[in-house]
């Protein structure tokens, strides 16, 4: 089919990211960007650029009529997604294609099938992929609970079946507990949702966030290896890394080798990445979900594998078999990426929009920067807070960490509050220098050590 | 800019302006198929939420720390706002 001219339908750090693997690709790049956006590092790097609208989103970056009209305009060819905004929208997936133009993903069916929770779960199962643990379906009885849990194991989390985003969980330690949140569950979602079924899940207590990145052209899959991302604040990822600590060869064969699985069974095309939960007591790891995109903390896997993850996927979208198989997929050494927001975390990470007055990169040997910034550039509030993204790579995991805090403390920028300071501090911690963490760790760290981050200074003792 | 609104009433303005804290996208709502927080002409009473202010995906409530009427709103609805700039003014009931 091949891509001539690549529309980037997103903004930020990745479009960056984006138009650098298509220049290299010899493809021409289309940047659409909304009011707030016209002066933005993409909008400089592409071949084009096109205005599509205001600065909220709803009207400009997830606004599919728009896009497609700035396609058809510009001649473009394909279109990118990135991460967030259409990324994961089935309907746009499928617009993309009734435009006859390229979609850099799967098709709107995959995403879908792997979009729905409930359906996700079930196609984790007939692959052979291990699963949380919890009621096999819904439970209309509160009655019935204490019965199920017993068999998947306590804790557990009750979820309204109706319910998403968190809303209405509870979690019972023991059989008393579970009997009283089940009925109140029950009824809190009745009222809320008209529907007063239950889903019970085995909470994994202090549980490590495992994933692995996956490629496939629509009939081959490979893996890439996995990522831990295991710290993190309010679930958002902050620091990612590749290889994960926590596991050994064996089970690191198990979880790739069955994130493959997944993908092969619904005939994957593009990048994408299975979630688990590890649970370092049993070594047991559990299918979570899966991400039918290309992900922020991508760059740590191309750091040890030597693959442009963007590239082979801008590739196989297009129709190309996949370059690589598995046994030529290595990873060496370590690689560590930490996420540059705007947010003072010394302020309860306070969004902090604004001019970029001075800014110095880091660099040096394996040290990558990718970001949205220049001198004196606009951080506009409408988006997400992601300015960057600093990956480091060496030999060893103790280097890496060395060198994280080393090009952490290069890196300057003034004008803006970043979460910047937080990295040299958390190089310094022991628990993460051995690998010691989980997906609750570093809320209590944070707590612990929000004066050290106050005074400005990167050491904690 | 000044962001105390004591000083705009005895600088003579009818009522009290109120400000944006954060720049950010307007919203006048809670959700988009909800009615309006407050419409020009309903009662307001200190603490009553006025709108959200949208900051890197994270949302702030606009609150009013005067009673009287809401008098137009300034910025409309999904509008962007910068920090300071004068949202509605709170006139005396």
């Amino acid at each position: 089919m091949g891509v001539g001219k690549l529309l980037v339908a997103n903004r930020g750090e990745i479009a960056v990211r984006i138009i650098r693997a298509a220049k290299e690709l010899g493809i021409r790049t289309v940047q659409v960007h909304s009011e707030a956006d016209s002066l933005s590092l993409a909008v400089q790097l592409a071949d084009e650029a096109v205005d599509i609208g205001p600065p909220v989103a709803s009207r400009s970056y997830l606004n599919i009529e728009a896009l497609l009209g700035a396609a058809k305009a510009t001649g473009a060819d394909a279109v990118h997604p990135g991460y967030g905004f259409l990324s994961e929208n089935a309907e746009f997936a499928d617009a993309v294609e009734a435009a006859g133009l390229v979609f850099v993903g799967p098709s709107g069916g995959v995403i879908r099938s792997m979009g729905d929770k409930a359906s996700a779960r079930r196609l984790a199962e007939e692959a052979g992929v291990p699963t949380v643990p919890g009621s096999d379906g819904r439970l209309e009885d509160p009655a019935d609970a204490v019965a199920v849990a017993e068999r998947i194991g306590f804790p557990v989390m009750i979820k309204a079946a109706a319910g998403g985003g968190g809303r209405g969980i509870r979690i019972a330690g023991d059989a008393d507990e579970l009997a009283g949140l089940a009925s109140e569950a029950s009824a809190e979602a009745l009222a809320a949702f008209g529907d007063g079924g239950l889903y019970l899940e085995r909470v994994i207590e202090n549980a490590r966030h495992v994933e692995v990145q996956i490629l496939g052209d629509g009939s081959d899959v490979v893996h890439c290896f996995e990522r831990e991302c295991s710290l993190q604040r309010r679930r958002q990822k902050v620091w990612e890394e590749a290889p994960s600590p926590a596991l050994d060869g064996r089970t690191r064969q198990a979880l790739c080798r069955s994130a493959v699985m997944l993908a092969a069974s619904v005939g994957y095309r593009g990048a994408g990445t299975v979630e688990y939960l590890y649970d370092e007591r049993t070594d047991e790891f559990f299918f979570i979900e899966m991400n039918t995109r290309i992900q922020v903390e991508h760059p740590v896997t191309e750091l040890v594998t030597g693959i442009d993850l963007v590239a082979e996927q801008i590739l196989v979208c297009a129709g190309e078999p996949l370059s690589l198989r598995q046994p030529e997929i290595e990873s060496r050494g370590h690689a560590i990426e930490v996420r540059i927001n705007a947010e003072d975390p010394a302020c309860g990470f306070l969004p902090n929009p604004g001019q970029v007055t001075r800014l110095r990169l880091p660099g040096g040997p394996g040290v990558r920067f990718d970001h949205m910034l220049h001198q004196g550039c606009e951080v506009p509030p409408f988006y997400d807070s992601l300015l960057g993204k600093l990956i480091v790579w060496a030999g060893t995991r103790d280097r890496a960490i060395d060198r994280l805090k080393r090009a952490a403390g290069e890196l300057c920028i003034e004008g803006i509050r970043t979460t910047a300071p937080l990295y040299p501090a958390l190089a310094d911690s022991q628990e993460v220098r051995r690998g010691r963490y989980h997906t609750n760790w570093l809320e209590g760290w944070l707590q612990d050590n929000v004066g050290s981050l106050n005074e400005g200074t990167g050491d904690t003792s | 800019m000044n962001d105390n609104t004591e000083s705009n009433q005895q600088g003579g303005s009818p009522g009290h302006e109120v400000r944006a804290k954060l720049p950010g996208t307007f919203y006048r709502k809670p959700a988009p198929d909800q009615p309006n927080y407050k419409n020009p002409g309903d009662g307001v009473a200190v603490g009553d939420v006025l709108g959200l202010i949208e900051v890197m995906k994270t949302f702030h409530q606009v609150v009013a720390e005067h009673d009287g009427i809401a008098g137009e709103f300034l910025v409309g609805n999904e509008s962007p706002v910068k920090a300071g700039q004068t949202l509605v003014v709170i006139g005396p009931g």
